[in-house]
């Protein structure tokens, strides 16, 4: 059996009086790359926060690596939110010094080739990057750790075509084999292509999850256009 | 960019078409070693398991053999390649005739437009 680096069991959460996730379980085997799929508003980054441990669900259970989220798992687990928490009044190269003391498994010189790669000043300041450039940094900041699970929320959240290309890119050639990616997206034409299974959620549930070549032989299309057959407005 | 997949077919069954065409072209030749699974993986842009999936594949069709520690290999078989080659040609030939059909041309006149372009390919060359 395929060992899985997180496990979730009959996860529900709710915001006040608004159920956004219903007795969810799936679980994320070592050494694959998962698609989060759903429409705007179904519970993908609420389901997200709740594995990166910054919120706690309401009931059931979600275990990373044995252990229940919170410091030790947060030490495993690299997290790209969908919006930017950077001080837009550093500047690159104190934003990498800043992530090599918070992260023990942060790869420093790694972290510095890519940004070397891709052009980036480091004297920069994060304020004065374009947007598509602050998603790029941000991303070479999440896969320059050696962690066991990444998890991508909206990592293409309006990017170019030519941007694309470098975050996928750049997301397949720096995991590590035997971790793990979660990747959260409703551009799925843009992503399918990479994922290994996919998890759909539709109103706070699972829907459906499967192995991303089988969904498209059993159906004769794309994961995309299957997707928006089976879940149109 | 690498070649662009389409999305509604496997993947992987995409990959082992490319890779074929790889070998069949020489471009891999006889016995020559193929890049590791993160190399192959990272010069079509696909996922690791993906292309772990489409060499098994290939290494069923016996176009490629694995030596242990080694890495993997083109097949030695020539003969195994060239059957791979017929058999695409004949796809090639017998997808042609069908589209012909269908523009209402018969089989005859197919084969005779065959040659008509083969000849003025010819003089073009």
């Amino acid at each position: 059996m395929v060992k899985s680096i997180v496990e979730i069991k009959n996860v529900s959460k709710s915001y006040g009086k608004k159920q956004v996730l219903k007795n969810v379980s799936f679980s994320i085997p070592s050494g694959k790359i998962i698609g989060l799929i759903g429409k705007n508003g179904m519970g993908k980054t609420t389901l997200i926060k709740l594995i990166s441990g910054l919120l706690r669900p309401d009931q059931g259970q979600i275990r990373i690596e044995q252990e229940n989220p919170g410091p030790v798992s947060k030490a495993l687990v690299s997290y790209l939110p969908e919006r930017t928490y950077l001080d837009r009044s550093m500047r690159v190269d104190e934003v990498l010094r800043y992530f090599r003391d918070f992260y023990k498994d942060f790869d420093f010189s790694k972290a510095n080739r890519l940004i070397c790669d891709l052009g980036l000043d480091l004297n920069m300041k994060i304020g004065s990057m374009s947007k598509g450039m602050q998603e790029k940094f941000q991303l070479i900041l999440v896969m320059s750790r050696k962690a066991k699970l990444y998890i991508l929320d909206e990592p293409l959240g309006g990017v170019d075509p030519a941007t694309r290309d470098y975050i996928l890119d750049t997301i397949l050639s720096n995991f590590d084999e035997g971790s793990s990616i979660l990747i959260s997206t409703h551009m799925i034409a843009d992503i399918e292509r990479i994922l290994d299974e996919v998890v759909i959620l539709e109103e706070g549930e699972v829907k459906l999850i499967e192995e991303a070549d089988e969904l498209r032989t059993g159906n004769n299309c794309s994961i995309d256009e299957y997707f928006r057959r089976t879940y149109a407005w | 960019m690498a070649k662009a997949f389409s999305n509604d077919r496997p993947i992987y069954l995409q990959l082992v078409e490319e890779i074929e065409q790889a070998i069949l072209t020489g471009q891999y030749g006889p016995n020559q070693k193929l890049p590791s699974v993160r190399e192959f993986a990272a010069i079509y842009q696909v996922n690791p398991n993906t292309m772990q999936k489409a060499l098994q594949e290939l290494e069923k069709k016996k176009l490629i053999y694995t030596e242990r520690t080694n890495g993997k290999f083109v097949s030695e078989n020539c003969s195994l390649i060239e059957d791979v080659r017929q058999k695409q040609a004949h796809q090639i030939v017998a997808q042609c005739i069908k589209d012909l059909n269908a523009l209402g041309l018969s089989a005859k006149d197919a084969i005779e437009l065959l040659k008509k372009e083969n000849e003025n390919g010819e003089i073009d060359r």
